[in-house]
């Protein structure tokens, strides 16, 4: 909302610079975008002057040599304005001028003439549109007034940031009513006062408008107006409507333009001649129907658009756009004006269909009030007749079926400080709410008020009357800071947030970088991951309205996004990329894992998809740097296996990888992840053709569901063991074993056969060489045999130890040598 | 010369010899000369029982004496040489110290977004408050309807919304539309951790946030943290108190706060709030008179959006008992993003998702 100074200082004169108010306005709710200084930044050599004569120039066909008299004498001026003429009242920029693009007007010699200072045109001066022309002012103004007194060259606009609740603040009025409350300045009467449209019937003569749906038209209101002399508009309404950010158009459609401003309220003119029988029909759209709007774009109109009709068909898109077909044009003699009240869910709705909103529709979809309607009717009226020199018919049509009563509240005595915590003076709830327009008087309880029609839908509660006095209680200096008190105070994190932290912190340790990738990703990327058709993670639920295609499903793993910052970091030339990325998936909905993890999120419905955290993680290119004393190590499957290995040792938990393939994975060097007999997850090299889609050379990557980490973790709830009091016994063991079998079934068929004694198995050599029969391996490992109660000798192992080779037997190994 | 001065001779040359003995074969070498079966002292020693009766004592004493001195003497110097001699020996293997460490184990980093998340968490956990978090894809329902944005209110446009299509659930007729998008901000849960719990309920919600919009200074996805304070009481001055205790921990213990009236759908009355400038103090310029680029020589830092809860929201969860006749509340959103960026000094918000690890790699 673009507030001019001068028009604001009509109804209330602060007295404060623009700066000042535009502070006080942004401590009370209404921000100020800016402070513009529209127009003339120097108004000072800027003058009324007289033409006195004007003469063709000698050298130049379209030039006339003009003598001004600018007040202190008569000066020279060369113009090229076809419509200057002597003995008009015009504005004169003499030299040292700045006009508002830099130009400085000095003394030139224009084909041989001398000329000092220009004479200026509406547009040049940031007072109306451009013409031709030069502004010829109205009247008889004295030369070397300053030209600042007879137009507003020199104009302060306030852009407001008005919220939308605030309707009232639409309007400049409503904006010099919140001056005056803030700042206690007096304020001026409304100008829609006093007004009576007459009752004799003259108006229902002519006009007859009819509503089929009291529910889309709360009021409609029209008057008409004959003899109406079509024109551009005087400078003064030109320039506020320039200020405010229109266009000025004739004087018929600036007038409701400027009503429409000035109160909050929007108009639409009707040129009367051009609707038949002057009948106007309120109605929804039926299938097929368009029209020409006046922007002059033929519409297809979506089924049920609120419409004004005439005889012939739609007239006008109800509170959004008027009609080409009767529009006020330079041929206009009578004037049929609408105020109406529409239904603002309807407007909003409409005009996101048509994709079409106007100053008009932002106003009427915030919901106006429908004593609005007389407001303007009062204003425009007025205007009509000292603008465009139109007599007003008596007496205005009115559909106006529901009537709300006025809306009165009580503020309590106590319920402002039960709220804010503050106390303020009955005597100060009193003065904020009248300077508000609230006409409050004492109650019994407390205060009883009246809601203003401009605030009928924004304050319909005791809060918020609490509102309207905080805001303007200077709640910044005075709101004192306290904590609550009370119960319910027991903060913490949960246990499996304290397990997400660990799990990253793990990562972090392990030399990852943290990612934070696009929650969204293409349909070609899911594409790109060879996923079959009941994979659910290729069923990525789909964006409606996205910004563009690469952002238009929802990532199903967090994959894809690992692979897309890789790519790019490799692209900028970073050699090794080691990142994770702790986030979430989205999957299609029906089930959800435990806790918050895990997507079971509070609340009486569930969450619409299935969104578990994950934690994924992915390395190309050196995994550990070599230095000066070791070699590097690429990035592999068994360098990120203990990563993974280390993060959930971290949980105090072993993870174990089983074979098993995804379609993105290498199909020989990959695994699925499982803790405790449970599937968490995958962990592999990138199938070749995925990491090409994705211009990644090569990379390792684990992604796995932290839910069921965290569930399974004992972090907080080990439990002590004894340590041992005797003494353990060592035993090697080298196996030679066909290639096929998995170390991971040597490994515990030995903890099987190996019995209670057998306290640990681990692997410390595996040997394939050309020595070796072809097909096997040497696979060493060490065996610790304890008692808990006594010291073993040799032959309380050997039982076990022959279980041991015996189980190694079936499965097709032997002794090595 | 009687015995008893040559053995008093021999203590004095054998003590020189050990002092002059500069390495352990040379102290070797005086051992065997004052007390091997050679030695002089040794050959007094075996002769004692040749002498005469009154000398045996006074000759025998004295001898022993000498040689369990020098025995001593030899020991002690003896550790000595062998300390200078380990010395040189380590000082002959010593290695260059300024090499880099090896194995490398490189150093990892956690995201700003992360880092800044979770110091925020700490401070409000420290103020009593838990942490949940919420769905992503949300129903109109929990983003809008109840929160006091009734279907086809202007507030909805407040927002650029996401939408997912089509509609994977739906719920009941009086609940709003029955649309699933991307929730345009945390505040979604405040109507889920209260259905979930009764009053008195102290929470905060961190998490990923998506509008449609994308500059320099918006981004279609982002992160937020939603505080909610309900319990008996509970007043505008405690909101003041409790944002003003968060950001002088994040921003430093000289912060200000400033709260300017505002509109959101959900709370009554409804603030903006401000941090008075960490690096000008406010003044909105710097210690040389140069104005305070970082907020814009104001002094206030605009950070985030809060007021009381509107009793309308309340009334959509009083089946969860809460009454606001008998407790009201607070509730504050702000983004996480602007605070690593303001304190972190980041220009471009479009870098927090750009993941560059020339720029990670910074934040450890």
């Amino acid at each position: 909302m673009k507030v001019p100074w001068s028009w604001l200082s009509e109804y209330c004169d602060t007295g404060l610079e623009p700066a000042d108010l535009a502070e006080r306005m942004a401590m009370t709710g209404t921000e100020v975008e800016r402070v513009v200084e529209a127009g003339i930044a120097d108004a000072g050599p800027f003058v009324v002057g007289r033409v006195v004569s004007v003469e063709p120039h000698p050298n130049a066909d379209r030039l006339r040599v003009c003598q001004v008299d600018d007040g202190t004498g008569t000066r020279t001026i060369v113009c090229g304005a076809p419509n200057v003429d002597a003995g008009q009242a015009v504005i004169v920029a003499l030299p040292g001028a700045i006009m508002p693009g830099g130009m400085e007007i000095g003394e030139t010699e224009l084909r041989g003439v001398l000329s000092s200072g220009m004479i200026c045109g509406p547009d040049e001066i940031g007072v109306g549109e451009r013409t031709e022309g030069i502004l010829v002012l109205d009247g008889d103004p004295t030369p070397g007034t300053p030209a600042s007194e007879v137009v507003p060259i020199e104009e302060v606009v306030l852009e407001l940031e008005v919220t939308p609740n605030r309707t009232d603040c639409f309007g400049i009025y409503g904006v010099a009513r919140e001056a005056h409350a803030i700042t206690g300045a007096s304020l001026a009467g409304e100008p829609w006062s006093d007004w009576d449209p007459g009752t004799d019937d003259e108006c229902s003569d002519v006009v007859s408008v009819s509503v089929e749906d009291p529910a889309d038209c709360l009021r409609f209101t029209a008057r008409v107006f004959t003899g109406v002399q079509i024109g551009d508009s005087p400078a003064w309404l030109q320039a506020r409507l320039i200020a405010s950010g229109q266009r000025p158009i004739n004087n018929v459609v600036d007038i409701t333009n400027y009503v429409m401003l000035l109160t909050g309220q929007p108009l639409h003119a009707f040129d009367l001649d051009l609707v038949p029988g002057g009948e106007l029909v309120v109605r929804r759209s039926r299938p097929g129907e368009g029209m020409t709007t006046l922007d002059g774009i033929e519409r297809d109109l979506p089924e049920g658009t609120v419409l004004v009709c005439d005889g012939n068909g739609p007239a006008a898109i109800a509170g959004i756009m008027g009609g080409s077909v009767s529009e006020v044009g330079s041929t206009t003699g009578s004037v049929l004006l609408e105020v109406a009240t529409w239904d603002g869910p309807g407007i909003l709705r409409t005009s996101r269909e048509l994709g079409l909103r106007s100053e008009a529709s932002s106003r009427f979809e915030k919901q106006l009030h429908p004593a609005l309607c007389d407001r303007a009717q009062a204003v425009a009226a007025r205007l009509m007749v000292e603008v465009c020199g139109a007599t007003e018919v008596p007496g205005m049509v009115d559909v106006f079926e529901h009537r709300d009563p006025e809306r009165t509240l009580e503020l309590r005595s106590g319920s402002v400080e039960r709220v804010l915590g503050m106390d303020v003076p009955v005597e100060e709830q009193l003065e904020a709410l009248d300077r508000l327009g609230f006409s409050p008087r004492p109650s019994p309880d407390g205060i009883e008020v009246t809601v203003p029609p401009d605030r009928h839908f924004d304050v319909t509660r005791e809060i918020d009357l609490v509102e309207e006095v905080a805001r303007i209680s200077d709640l910044d200096t005075n709101l004192p800071a306290t904590l609550p008190s009370g119960e319910g105070h027991t903060g913490g994190l949960s246990r499996e947030q304290q397990a997400q932290r660990r799990t990253e912190d793990a990562m972090r340790e392990s030399g990852f970088d943290e990612v934070v990738g696009w929650s969204f990703t293409s349909p070609d990327r899911i594409g790109a991951l060879r996923l079959g058709e009941s994979d659910q993670r290729s069923h990525a639920t789909a964006i409606s309205n996205p910004l563009s295609e690469e952002q238009s499903v929802m990532r199903t793993t967090v994959l894809i996004s690992l692979l897309e910052i890789a790519s790019r970091n490799l692209a900028r030339g970073i050699g090794s990329v080691r990142i994770f990325e702790s986030g979430r998936v989205y999957l299609p909905g029906g089930r959800t894992g435990e806790g918050l993890l895990g997507g079971a999120f509070p609340g009486g419905d569930p969450a619409p998809l299935y969104e578990p955290q994950v934690l994924g993680a992915l390395a190309t290119g050196e995994f550990r740097p070599g230095t000066w004393a070791s070699p590097s190590i690429e990035a592999g499957f068994f360098p990120m296996k203990g990563v993974l290995e280390h993060l959930a040792g971290d949980l105090g938990l072993s993870v174990d990888v089983i074979p098993g393939a995804e379609p993105f994975l290498h199909p020989g060097r990959s695994g699925q992840v499982t803790v405790e007999g449970t599937g968490i997850g995958w962990i592999g090299e990138i199938h070749p053709l995925v990491a090409r889609a994705f211009e990644v050379p090569s990379a390792v990557a684990f992604e796995i569901r932290l839910a069921d980490l965290a569930s399974a973790s004992s972090v907080g709830d080990e439990v002590f063991r004894e340590i041992p009091a005797h003494p353990a016994v060592e035993r090697d063991i080298a196996i030679l074993m066909p290639e096929e079998v998995a170390v991971s079934a040597v490994a515990s068929a030995i903890g099987e056969a190996g019995g209670d004694l057998l306290e640990d198995v681990a692997l410390f050599d595996v040997y394939a060489g050309e020595e070796l029969p072809d097909g096997r391996r040497s696979l060493a490992f060490r065996l610790r045999f304890r008692a808990v109660d006594r010291t073993l000798a040799e032959e309380d192992v050997k039982p076990a130890w022959d279980a041991i080779v015996a189980s190694i037997g079936s499965l097709k190994g032997e002794l090595r040598g | 010369m009687g015995m008893i001065e040559r053995i008093e001779e021999i203590s004095e040359s054998a003590q020189e010899a050990v002092a002059s003995a500069d390495d352990l074969s040379s102290l070797e070498a005086v051992r065997v000369q004052f007390l091997g079966r050679k030695a002089e002292l040794t050959g007094i020693l075996r002769g004692i029982a040749e002498l005469e009766a009154d000398q045996r004592g006074k000759v025998g004493g004295l001898a022993n004496e000498v040689r369990q001195q020098t025995e001593e003497l030899i020991s002690s110097r003896s550790a000595e040489l062998e300390a200078a001699e380990l010395e040189l020996s380590l000082v002959a293997d010593s290695i260059d110290v300024t090499l880099p460490g090896s194995p490398a184990a490189p150093v990892g980093h956690l995201h700003p977004v992360t880092r800044t998340r979770r110091m925020i968490e700490d401070v409000m956990v420290g103020l009593g408050y838990r942490v949940v978090e919420g769905p992503e894809v949300e129903l109109d329902y929990y983003n809008f309807t109840a929160l006091n944005h009734p279907p086809d209110h202007p507030a909805r446009m407040l927002q650029d919304t996401f939408y997912i299509e089509p509609s994977p659930a739906t719920t009941g007729g009086d609940r709003g539309p029955r649309d699933v998008l991307l929730r345009t901000h945390t505040s979604p849960m405040q109507v889920r951790a209260m259905e979930a719990s009764p009053p008195p309920l102290f929470i905060i919600v961190p998490g990923k946030t998506y509008r449609r919009d994308s500059d320099a200074t918006h981004s279609p996805m982002f992160h937020q943290v939603e505080g909610l304070a309900v319990g008996e009481g509970v007043t505008l001055a405690d909101l003041k108190g409790t944002l003003l205790a968060m950001l002088r921990e994040i921003f430093g213990p000289d912060r200000e706060i400033r709260m300017r009236p505002h509109f959101f759908p959900f709370t009554e009355p409804s603030v903006e709030f401000d941090v008075s400038c960490f690096r000008c103090g406010g003044s909105g310029s710097l210690d040389g008179g140069d104005r305070c680029g970082l907020c814009k020589a104001i002094g206030w830092i605009e950070l985030g959006g809060a007021g009381m809860v509107d009793p309308n929201v309340f009334s959509f969860v009083s089946d969860a008992g809460y009454d606001p006749d008998l407790v009201s509340g607070f509730a504050f959103g702000f983004g996480i993003e602007r605070i690593a960026m303001l304190r972190h000094g980041i220009g471009d918000l479009r870098l927090m998702f750009d993941n560059d690890l020339r720029m990670l790699e910074q934040f450890s």
